[in-house]
């Protein structure tokens, strides 16, 4: 069989991607401009900067791409880009700028759920993990427990009735003073805290699967307030601890919970809160304890990459999706069940 | 020679294909739909009717700003995207001096005015061709303190002229005032077509980027100093993941297992 080549753009928030993946396995290149340092001056995402600097930055990106892979665009079987969910000025750039080069060089478009763009990283990062599993996404924009049965064959079991993980790790580091982008900056400095110093409130809710986090911010906030009040010294470790503990043992929790219930073997996690460690370790303990197998993507595929794109793009591209030249950008697309 | 022109910039989405100078086919659209939906399936449309492929296009002109700023991102990225694999050379027009084109053979003054919000218009003004006001962004009256001191009757165009058609009248007397027919308020590709050949003509550089006229709220707060919300940290990041403390840089993050 003829190897499938796809060129994957992602430029959903503010990382400006593009990536060449062969049969939706092996990346030949994975070429990410990131404006993290850029947006910690202003404490989060800008998304008007954002939206500046991957027009700034694509044709470099997508160049370096196809030239770190050693392949030329007449090579390519496809063009694949993240159409939603993310930033709507920003996807606008990826988006216009995928259309025109697949139309210029004469191959199909595909549009990739950025969602499952991150289910798929798993499949980069390891052969063996195949449909059906039980799959935990979080990041700064997302938190979804969902049911894979199939290549692009997706279920909803649960999501979060407020914020994302992620956001919540980085609200709670900007109160700390930890500053922008909190996710890693939180899990440093939990590093030298205790993570039973507190006893943050779990958020009960009426199914579940579903998440919230937001209770759990306020506590933490609330805390924070408190000592300050009272003059007290507070320790941000204890409390990044705590935080990070609770947070993550709810998340590896319900995942595990889940696979259970479904009587699935395997379970895996993806999006950025997958970078940190107390997650992946909580996890894998769990999977181990009950005789399941655990999968999670390596730090640079669990952040936004255009190589998952890509990777998600040939399941799509097997099944016969295409997009259009009007193919427009949706900043809230829904997961499509399958 | 041929040429092709993008413009998502205001309301319209239009585009221009020239041979030798000569059009040979503009369309536009003004349907309320985004710019992302109607432009690149214009552009193959026109393509196709005018029987021309990509690869004979010689070269893309695009709005280089101001405008809206998405608008203006959707015909970047669409120009950019078409001329990437084949190396088109890409030049960058001023939205306003492509709008004063539509009308620049009349000796009256052109003031040509955009929308854009908060109290302000992005303007420049121009006689026959030639930049009398540069580019800026001001309030209607800074425009109108300077229309009062021109001679005569006056050019507006643009899509400013909706919201401050009135004041504008009021300011300099009915008499002195004209506005366009609707064919020549607006953008034109086709406008955008023939000055970018004379510009490029004229000694005009290949090469693209965005220009603005007015910075994102965000850096003119801080900037002002009123960034009270967010605390302004120092510049170290992701260093746990690898990535490049350098601005920007586009790097390769091969996977290792």
């Amino acid at each position: 069989m003829e190897d499938v080549l796809i060129l994957g753009i992602e430029s959903s928030c503010d990382e400006t991607a593009a990536a060449v993946v062969k049969n939706g396995k092996e990346v030949l290149s994975n070429v990410i401009s990131s404006q993290v340092a850029l947006h910690a001056e202003f404490g989060g995402v800008v998304p008007e900067i954002a939206s500046r600097n991957h027009l700034e930055k694509i044709d470099e990106v997508i160049r370096l791409a196809m030239e770190e892979a050693g392949k030329s665009f007449s090579d390519l079987t496809a063009v694949a880009v993240t159409y939603g969910p993310g930033l709507v000025g920003s996807l606008l750039v990826g988006v216009s700028e995928a259309k025109a080069l697949a139309y210029a060089i004469q191959k199909p478009l595909i549009p990739v759920h950025h969602i499952e763009g991150h289910i798929a990283a798993n499949y980069l990062a390891h052969q063996d993990c195949i449909p059906p599993y039980v799959c935990l996404v979080a990041s700064g924009g997302h938190s979804h427990l969902l049911y894979v049965e199939d290549y692009g064959k997706i279920k909803i079991y649960g999501r979060t009735r407020d914020d994302a993980a992620g956001e919540a790790f980085d609200k709670i580091a900007r109160a700390v003073g930890l500053g922008y982008p909190g996710g890693p900056k939180l899990e440093q400095s939990a590093k030298e805290g205790d993570p039973f110093a507190y006893h943050f409130p779990k958020a009960k809710l009426d199914t579940p699967y579903d998440f919230s986090f937001s209770g759990v911010k306020s506590a933490v906030l609330n805390e924070l307030n408190h000592k300050k009040m009272l003059g007290e010294e507070i320790s941000v470790a204890d409390l990044c601890a705590s935080f990070q503990e609770g947070v993550c043992e709810d998340l590896a929790e319900k995942c595990l919970q889940l696979a259970l219930d479904l009587g699935v073997s395997k379970m895996a996690v993806a999006g950025g809160v997958s970078a940190n460690g107390c997650l992946r370790r909580k996890m894998e303990e769990k999977a181990k304890a009950h005789g399941l197998s655990f999968y999670c993507p390596s730090p640079v595929l669990c952040t936004d990459n255009a190589a998952m794109i890509a990777a998600a793009a040939y399941y799509d591209y097997q099944a016969g999706k295409r997009g259009e030249a009007s193919l427009n950008a949706y900043p809230s697309l829904a997961l499509t069940e399958g | 020679m041929i040429s092709l022109a993008l413009d998502a910039s205001g309301r319209v989405s239009g585009v221009c294909l020239l041979k030798d100078g000569q059009i040979l086919g503009e369309m536009d659209l003004q349907i309320g739909l985004t710019h992302s939906e109607t432009l690149l399936p214009l552009c193959i449309s026109l393509l196709e009717h005018c029987k021309v492929s990509l690869e004979e296009v010689d070269q893309i002109f695009l709005c280089k700003g101001p405008g809206s700023f998405t608008g203006l991102r959707i015909g970047a990225a669409t120009g950019k995207g078409l001329a990437l694999a084949g190396n088109i050379p890409l030049y960058g027009i001023s939205t306003l001096e492509m709008l004063q084109e539509n009308l620049s053979f009349l000796q009256n003054p052109i003031h040509v005015l955009l929308d854009a919000r908060r109290g302000q218009v992005y303007t420049a003004s121009y006689r026959l061709g030639q930049c009398i006001s540069p580019e800026r962004a001001v309030s209607i009256e800074a425009l109108l303190d300077f229309a009062k001191e021109q001679e005569g009757q006056q050019i507006f165009l643009g899509d400013g002229i909706f919201p401050y058609r009135k004041q504008i009248e009021e300011s300099l007397g009915k008499e002195r005032c004209l506005f366009p027919n609707p064919q020549n308020t607006l953008q034109r590709a086709a406008s955008l077509a023939l000055l970018g050949e004379k510009k490029k003509a004229e000694g005009l550089e290949a090469g693209f980027h965005l220009e603005y006229l007015r910075k994102p709220q965000a850096e003119r707060e801080k900037e002002a100093g009123a960034l009270k919300d967010f605390q302004i940290v120092q510049e170290e990041a992701y260093k746990d993941l690898g990535k490049t403390r350098d601005k920007l840089i586009a790097k390769n993050y091969p996977i290792h297992e």
